[in-house]
């Protein structure tokens, strides 16, 4: 086994983690814990990128570490505990798909996503390339989660916690975008943050729950 | 096969036998420490066995040979695997004939016995702990050997004296695979040995019980032996555990004896600490619903999978 510099190790480490805490948010049945996690997650990979920017010495990745430090540890689940606090939900979420059965898709997901990555990850040049299919698997995850919830805010959550892989992929394969794009991306999230808030209250206000099962139907009356 | 080898095997055993009842009262000892109550006697369950060793067994009317034979089988089946999992030394002559997947089918074994056994009498409370006890056992086994083929993995071998010989020696490094096989054997060990979020070990309430239910028509030697099994049962498993994750300390290769004799006080303080970690879990979590089992396990399985694809991943 090739020794790996002690960097790569923990990023190794850290890529692990965030695959566990997406799986970890498939099977969380409370929305506040959700969002614990979905923050548990942010500073997992704000961690991880600090230490890509420390291994590599890539200035910019600071500022993106920092900037994920901020937005998604800090802001964003701020943002969506105040929203729970006002909406006044406490219900448990409800998925489709009992518990058991969503993990074990997950695995089949993640082993889908693992032989993706292999072909492209011998492509990269970079340290971090393994972990490219952690970073798939957390993408399939998070659309999984969104796919298997009814609620709308575990599906924002899991909206998110899929810009979370996208952003990791990004920095295992080319060492993270140009620092423009990521600011760009960033504002993105947080705007899309606070108009599906916007969005909660009219869902809610039009059909007196956040059940998106009641979207589906075109007119009213039916 | 040296001679040295077959005294440390013969030690190793000994030890398993000697210490597995005094690793149960220490537990149960932390456990009313950690609650706030006076503890028992650390020596209390070698003062139990030898109680029912002195009693006449009482065996119900239609008991089947299986039921008498039940005990001895689980004690046999357990002693081998002490004889099995390296606690002490690497140098087993025993472990060579059987590699971490017979390991398994030894546990199993003794599972459908005791299970056998509970049946064969046709009370109520027997039956219904065979059935939950073979439905916890079909969800944990599977995660069990995901974790050791996760060991096997990175060392290329499936006997347990070669993983932590490979382990013993490896360079310091992370292996993520290893932190989720290690959470993940926690889970299986709470669930095989009868502890708290799966089982109680101390309920009195006959409706709840998985393992206790099984044997409540044992009495004298039977009960004992059985007892004993169940503290041999624990042993192995955290000597498992400490092999899998703690190799440090174990005589590894054909070492002398002043490395085996150095083992055994590193046996016994990795035994401690491991014995303390269990009863922390057991005070700090509830017992679960046993339809929630599946849940709990499943995880376990998850987990251990992941271990698996996360090795073979990033290879560490």
């Amino acid at each position: 086994m090739a020794a790996l510099p002690l960097y790569a190790q923990l990023i190794n480490l850290l890529a692990a983690l965030l695959l566990l805490l997406a799986f970890a948010m498939l099977a969380q049945r409370r929305v506040r814990s959700l969002i614990d996690l979905f923050a548990a997650q942010g500073l997992a990979l704000s961690v991880s990128t600090a230490i890509v920017a420390f291994g590599t010495h890539q200035q910019h990745l600071y500022w993106s570490a920092g900037l994920t430090l901020f937005l998604k540890v800090l802001l964003l689940p701020w943002l969506l505990h105040r929203l729970i606090a006002k909406l006044d939900v406490k219900w448990d979420v409800e998925g489709l798909i009992n518990v058991p059965t969503t993990m074990l898709i997950g695995i089949v997901l993640v082993v889908f996503s693992f032989n993706l990555a292999l072909p492209i990850a011998q492509l990269a040049s970079t340290v971090t390339r393994a972990t490219l299919g952690i970073a798939m698997a957390s993408v399939m995850l998070s659309f999984l989660m969104m796919i298997t919830r009814r609620k709308a805010i575990p599906q924002v959550v899991g909206f998110l916690s899929m810009e979370n892989g996208l952003f990791f992929a990004a920095t295992s394969a080319t060492y993270g975008m140009p620092l423009v794009v990521e600011l760009g991306i960033a504002l993105d999230v947080l705007v899309g943050m606070l108009i599906l808030g916007v969005f909660f209250f009219q869902i809610r206000e039009q059909f007196d729950s956040l059940d998106l099962k009641h979207m589906e139907k075109l007119k009213e009356g039916e | 096969m040296t001679l040295t080898g077959f005294l440390s095997q013969l030690l190793q055993l000994a030890i398993a036998l000697l210490l597995a009842p005094l690793l149960m009262g220490w537990v149960n000892q932390c456990r009313a420490w950690l609650s706030n109550r006076s503890a028992p006697s650390l020596l209390l369950p070698y003062r139990m066995i030898r109680k029912l060793f002195m009693k006449d067994a009482v065996v119900a009317e239609h008991a089947s040979p299986i039921f008498r034979a039940t005990p001895y089988i689980v004690f046999g089946a357990m002693c081998c695997a002490a004889a099995i999992v390296p606690s002490l030394a690497t140098d087993l002559p025993f472990a060579r004939a059987a590699d971490t997947i017979a390991l398994v089918g030894l546990f199993a074994l003794a599972r459908v016995f005791i299970a056998l056994a509970a049946m064969d009498i046709g009370t109520a409370f027997g039956s219904l702990g065979a059935r939950r006890e073979m439905f916890v056992g079909f969800l944990a086994e599977p995660a069990l050997l995901m974790v050791l083929f996760t060991a096997s993995l990175i060392s290329g071998s499936t006997s347990l004296p070669t993983i932590v010989e490979t382990f013993a020696h490896r360079e310091i490094a992370i292996y993520p695979s290893l932190a989720f096989a290690g959470v993940a054997f926690t889970m299986v060990s709470l669930a095989e040995n009868a502890r708290i979020p799966v089982d109680n070990p101390a309920t009195h309430l006959e409706l709840t019980m998985i393992h206790e239910a099984m044997i409540l028509e044992y009495s004298a030697r039977h009960l004992a032996l059985i007892e004993w099994a169940s503290a041999l049962k624990l042993f192995n498993y955290s000597c498992i555990g400490l092999a899998l994750f703690f190799p440090f300390g174990i005589a590894v290769g054909a070492a002398d004896w002043l490395a085996i004799l150095g083992a055994a006080p590193a046996l016994i303080a990795k035994l401690a600490a491991g014995g303390f970690a269990l009863a922390l879990i057991e005070t700090l979590s509830a017992k679960m619903r046993i339809f929630r089992a599946p849940e709990f396990l499943g995880t376990a399985f998850l987990l251990a999978v992941l271990a698996m694809l996360v090795n073979l991943l990033l290879g560490s």
